[in-house]
């Protein structure tokens, strides 16, 4: 079924892609974004809906895609009647929402950034609920913490907004974490990660010794997204978010994705005690304890989301349970609950739009100024606190049913009854207070702005959940009874009980619990009604329970003082005991894994050397050793003596045949030296020898160091002298040797391995060349040299004085003159080098060469440019553009790789043949050879830019100094 | 190549430019002042393009007299650079 598997990553693609289209609108275009994000969610439930016949004959429609199938891991996509109940809850809330947003966000409000983020955690969302797959589901779930907080951080100028996004996103993303913990467990315990051998192997998941902590990691996931006892905290400070948000994601979706996941994996885990005693009592406490601050929060949107807390719980408690027909009613309040809760967020956030205010307090006599939002509103808040012929009664009705019921034998299961009514009565009196205080009563005076009814389309969204609310309440079982059976089918399978969607029942006890729950309700609210409308802020009792204070409390420890303690304890901010600690860790690991292998390490000596090479190899030996000891006083000299050392290299690398890399060391030799003796002018003077008076510990610490260093370098060589030794056997460079030619179509095995074998990781390194070199040249734009580099170098200043006496009135000075044979030969030299690289790069594949060489070559010859005219004169005849040297580097380096795809081969898949071109005659022509330009241009870019930068400094610091020069004598002449 | 006589004058070659660069890296351990490390090092780097080229002669690749070629090129960059920054105090002004 091609069509259905493109149906259904459509379900996911549309909003991801309407995300990205909407990022890139312009900021004012509202319209254009709320017509996009309505398209997109209209789009997605007519999917849904086209499926839905295929669903309700009772099968699964499924898609599946290559993930990572070398480790079992496939992108699936399954869309069952659970699955598609959430879609169009989803894709239809989300419609109502975008609707409702376009009249709510302001004008100033950048609107692409909340579509764009609204589009892409409705991807997200489906993505959970379409999951096929546990690791892919956990991608998404995790996906919908990232997008939560960026939404409830829209207003990011806002310091409660920061803080709470913020607090939402540690609480959940960590039990994501958990989450995911849990996911891998059970792929272990089950052998699959595919959601429908996991739904099918209940018992073995139950009997597994796994099973506890895999239920745990579970849950703790699950309860941080469902905002659950004690991590409901969050939620509550998540109200600063906008509220087409609030409304959607912290109500109707994103806090139903922990619930989804309960009822989902119902099937396979609930079969065991372990599943009632974690999730009943904890459904139990969220209840009440959320029924009970609900009713004394003073602000709207605070009241909301304590209800939402206390409904959640209640559908934690009824999924708990273990009971299909318990699992019957949570899944239906889960569609009853979104209706009524989005439709009052909307109400709530309407209030606050045309009132100024959601203080419940300065609120009051509404309905006279916006008649029909008080209906609506009412009629909301009538279905959450149950009233009959509404849809939340329905389900109140099951729940209180499915109490009476007994299911594990405790006190808990015992009380279950009462609990449920007491936190009926308070769900009866918060609701009734959300109406009371705000649209009857004395009119409310001083309000921030005149109240009226908004527009019609702001209307809209919440007219028509109540309308949904109304319908399902009066005639469930033509309005909601098919869906319903759908998603209970696809959760339940053969356990799906027998239930009845009746408004009456005839006198039962559910019924008789329902009466007490209203007349209670009504009675507690009106004798709280004084006190309530007090000045009292926060909950009594309960108010101690700061879930938020310990939360801040916790990553105050965590993330400051413990974290700080650590650094000041272990960390260190010297260099030198670093190099200490990372050269003695070094030799210990190299001594362990010589320890515990006897015998890796066998010296055999060279049976015959060539006096020559013995002799380079001294006179190398000789200068590293030196380098080293003459580094910390004589820098110029330790920096020659480097210069030796690698020529040695080279020579060596000649020596036994591989002069590419000999090549490659002499150029690299050459620019470092360059390098470093630009970077020297800019070095703190040095200090002159030893300290005369040295303690005797600093003396033994240096002799300490010595023999570490010692130890560090001798050990070091003695590795290499083995590994050199070692004989030759199927090793990786021989597969290399056999495969450049007939693979890559090079005989420089280097090249093809850098181009071709390794092109990925070439790729990456020269990315990083890239943003090295600009990091170099952005931190050298704020350099402030140490104070004694600044003036002129003393030679400099010397010749400039000797200058001033002998030559004035329009003589050239001496300095004018100075180098003027090298210099002219240093700048015919350019075309010539210029040429070398050419030739180097274009010969580069089959001999010694290449894309890296002929890079450093070009770049020697800029530099030369540089050295023998000064910045200002080369900078005047030659523009070198580092970063668009880089920029097209890497882009040429990409386009070659990507275009492997188009003949259906991997990312840098490289392709070869010989050309035939005038003049130079037949010439391989590899499609490395283009990446190899990339790689070329990027490093000339790199190199340029670094030196260039360093060169400018010069310029700078004579600006710098000739202006504060320039100052004084103005001040004097005052 | 054994026994012949350009096998022995390589080697005798060989052996002389290496102690021709041994010398050189006395002059740069010894000084003593950074002009004569400098002009040393100029030394160093033309006894080790020579160096190539005699190895070269012995195995016949030309590759090594490329190698020698670059040397011969750019070695002096940094000597002038060194120069430069001896004279002037900064390799560019």
């Amino acid at each position: 079924m091609p069509d259905d598997a493109l149906f259904l990553i459509s379900i996911i693609a549309l909003p991801f892609l309407g995300s990205f289209i909407a990022a890139l609108l312009p900021t004012n275009a509202r319209n254009a974004e709320a017509w996009l994000a309505g398209l997109v969610s209209v789009g997605v439930v007519a999917i849904a809906i086209s499926f839905r016949p295929v669903l309700a004959a009772g099968n699964v429609v499924r898609a599946e895609y290559a993930w990572l199938p070398e480790f079992g891991l496939n992108f699936i996509l399954r869309l069952d009647g659970l699955a598609w109940s959430f879609v169009v809850l989803i894709g239809g809330i989300g419609f109502l929402v975008v609707l409702y947003a376009r009249y709510y966000m302001s004008p100033a409000d950048p609107a692409p950034r909340f579509f764009a983020f609204l589009l892409a955690f409705m991807g997200a969302m489906l993505g959970i609920v379409v999951s096929g797959n546990l690791i892919q589901l956990v991608v998404f779930w995790e996906l919908t913490s990232i997008f939560s907080f960026l939404l409830i951080s829209y207003w990011n100028h806002n310091q409660t907004a920061r803080d709470g996004a913020r607090v939402a996103l540690t609480v959940t993303a960590a039990g994501g974490l958990c989450l995911l913990a849990a996911m891998l467990l059970l792929g272990r315990i089950v052998g699959s990660f595919d959601l429908e051998t996991v739904l099918t192997s209940g018992p073995r998941i139950v009997s597994h010794p796994l099973y506890l902590t895999m239920l745990i990691l579970f849950a703790l996931g699950v309860l941080t997204k469902s905002a659950q006892f004690p991590f409901h905290f969050w939620l509550p400070r998540a109200m600063v978010a906008p509220t087409p948000v609030s409304a959607y994601l912290h109500s109707a979706t994103m806090v139903k994705a922990g619930v989804f996941l309960l009822a989902r994996f119902w099937p396979a885990m609930a079969g065991h005690e372990y599943w009632f005693w974690i999730f009943a009592p904890i459904g139990v406490a969220t209840l009440l304890i959320g029924a009970f601050m609900a009713l004394f929060q003073q602000d709207l949107k605070g009241l909301l989301a304590y209800s939402t807390i206390s409904h959640l719980g209640l559908i934690t408690l009824l999924l708990g349970l273990g009971s299909p027909l318990a699992a019957v009613a949570a899944i239906f309040h889960i569609m009853n609950h979104a209706t009524f809760k989005a439709s009052l967020f909307m109400a709530a956030g309407i209030i606050d739009h045309e009132a100024g205010t959601r203080d419940v307090r300065r609120l009051g006599g509404l309905y006279r100024a916006m008649p029909i939002t008080a209906l609506l509103a009412t009629v909301a808040a009538a279905a959450m606190a149950g009233v009959p012929l509404l849809n939340g009664f329905l389900s109140k009705e099951m729940f209180f049913a499915e109490t009476i019921e007994s299911h594990v034998d405790t006190v808990l299961d015992k009380a279950l009854p009462y609990i449920a009514t007491i936190a009926g009565v308070f769900s009866v009196a918060y609701s009734l207070r959300l109406i009371h205080q705000v649209f009857f009563g004395p009119p409310a005076k001083d309000l921030p702005r005149q109240p009226h009814d908004p527009v019609l389309w702001m209307l809209l969204p919440v007219a028509l959940l109540v309308l949904i609310c109304l319908l399902v309440g009066i005639l469930p079982g033509p309005t909601i009874g098919n869906f319903l059976a759908m998603a209970v089918h696809a959760t339940l399978g053969p356990q799906t009980p027998t239930y009845s969607l009746a408004v009456w029942h005839g006198f039962t006890p559910a019924l008789f619990m329902s009466g007490v729950a209203m007349i209670g309700g009504v009675a507690l609210y009106f004798a709280l009604q004084r006190y309530l409308s007090g000045d009292v802020e926060g909950v009594p009792i309960l108010g101690a329970l700061k879930g938020k204070r310990l939360f801040e409390r916790a990553l105050v420890f965590l993330s400051w003082r413990w974290a700080r303690e650590l650094e000041q304890n272990a960390g260190t901010t010297r260099l030198q005991p670093q190099m200490r600690l990372l050269v003695c860790v070094t030799i210990a690991a190299a001594l362990w894994s010589l320890f515990s292998r006897p015998g890796s390490l066998d010296f055999t000596w060279p049976s015959s050397a060539d006096p020559a090479f013995v002799l380079v190899w001294l006179v190398g030996g000789i200068c590293a050793v030196a380098a080293a000891y003459q580094a910390k006083y004589h820098r110029l000299v330790s920096l020659i003596l480097t210069g030796g050392a690698g020529l040695a290299t080279c020579i060596t690398f000649a020596w036994l045949s591989a002069p590419d890399l000999a090549l490659t060391q002499l150029l690299v030799e050459i620019v470092t030296t360059v390098l470093i003796l630009l970077g020297l002018r800019w070095l703190p003077k040095r200090i002159e020898g030893l300290d005369p008076d040295m303690t005797p510990k600093a003396r033994l610490r240096r002799v300490r160091d010595l023999l570490i260093a010692v130890a560090g370098g001798a050990g070091l060589a003695a590795l290499s002298y083995t590994v050199l030794t070692w004989p030759i056997g199927n090793s990786i460079a021989s597969n290399f040797l056999e495969r450049a030619y007939t693979e890559g179509g090079g005989r420089n095995v280097v090249n093809v391995i850098l181009v071709d074998f390794r092109g990925f990781d070439t790729f990456g390194e020269i990315a990083v060349l890239a943003i090295a070199s600009i990091t170099v040249f952005s931190l050298l734009r704020r350099f402030r040299p140490a104070r004694d580099s600044i003036e002129l170098p003393a030679q400099k200043s010397f010749q400039n004085r000797f200058d001033a006496d002998r030559y004035t009135g329009g003589k050239d000075p001496l300095s004018a003159h100075y180098m003027i044979v090298p210099g002219l030969i240093m700048r015919l030299l350019f075309p010539v080098i210029a040429m070398t690289a050419a030739f180097l790069f274009m010969r580069g594949h089959d001999l010694p060469g290449g894309g890296f060489v002929a890079g450093l070559t070009l770049a020697i010859a800029f530099i030369l440019q540089y050295m023998a005219g000064g910045t200002r004169w080369a900078e005047a005849r030659l523009r070198v553009l580092p970063a668009r040297w880089m920029g097209f580097g890497l882009l040429a380096a990409a386009a070659t790789g990507a275009g492997a795809w188009f003949f259906g081969r991997p990312f840098l898949t490289s392709a070869f043949a010989y050309a035939d071109i005038p003049i130079l005659g037949k010439v391989p022509m590899a499609s490395a050879l283009f990446f190899d330009l990339g790689v070329f241009s990027v490093v000339v870019g790199a190199t340029v830019l670094i030196l260039i930068a360093l060169a400018h400094q010069a310029l700078r610091v004579q600006r710098v100094s000739s202006d504060a020069a320039a100052a004084p004598p103005t001040e004097g002449s005052r | 190549m054994n026994g012949s006589v350009l096998g022995w004058a390589l080697l005798i070659g060989q052996i002389l430019i290496a102690l021709a660069m041994a010398c050189a890296a006395f002059r740069i351990l010894k000084g003593p002042r950074a002009q004569d490390r400098v002009l040393a090092m100029d030394a160093l780097y033309v006894n080790a393009m020579l160096l190539l080229l005699v190895f070269g002669i012995g195995s016949g690749s030309t590759l090594y007299f490329e190698t020698a070629l670059a040397i011969s090129l750019l070695g002096f960059v940094a000597t002038v650079a060194m120069a430069k920054f001896l004279m002037r105090g900064e390799v560019i002004e």
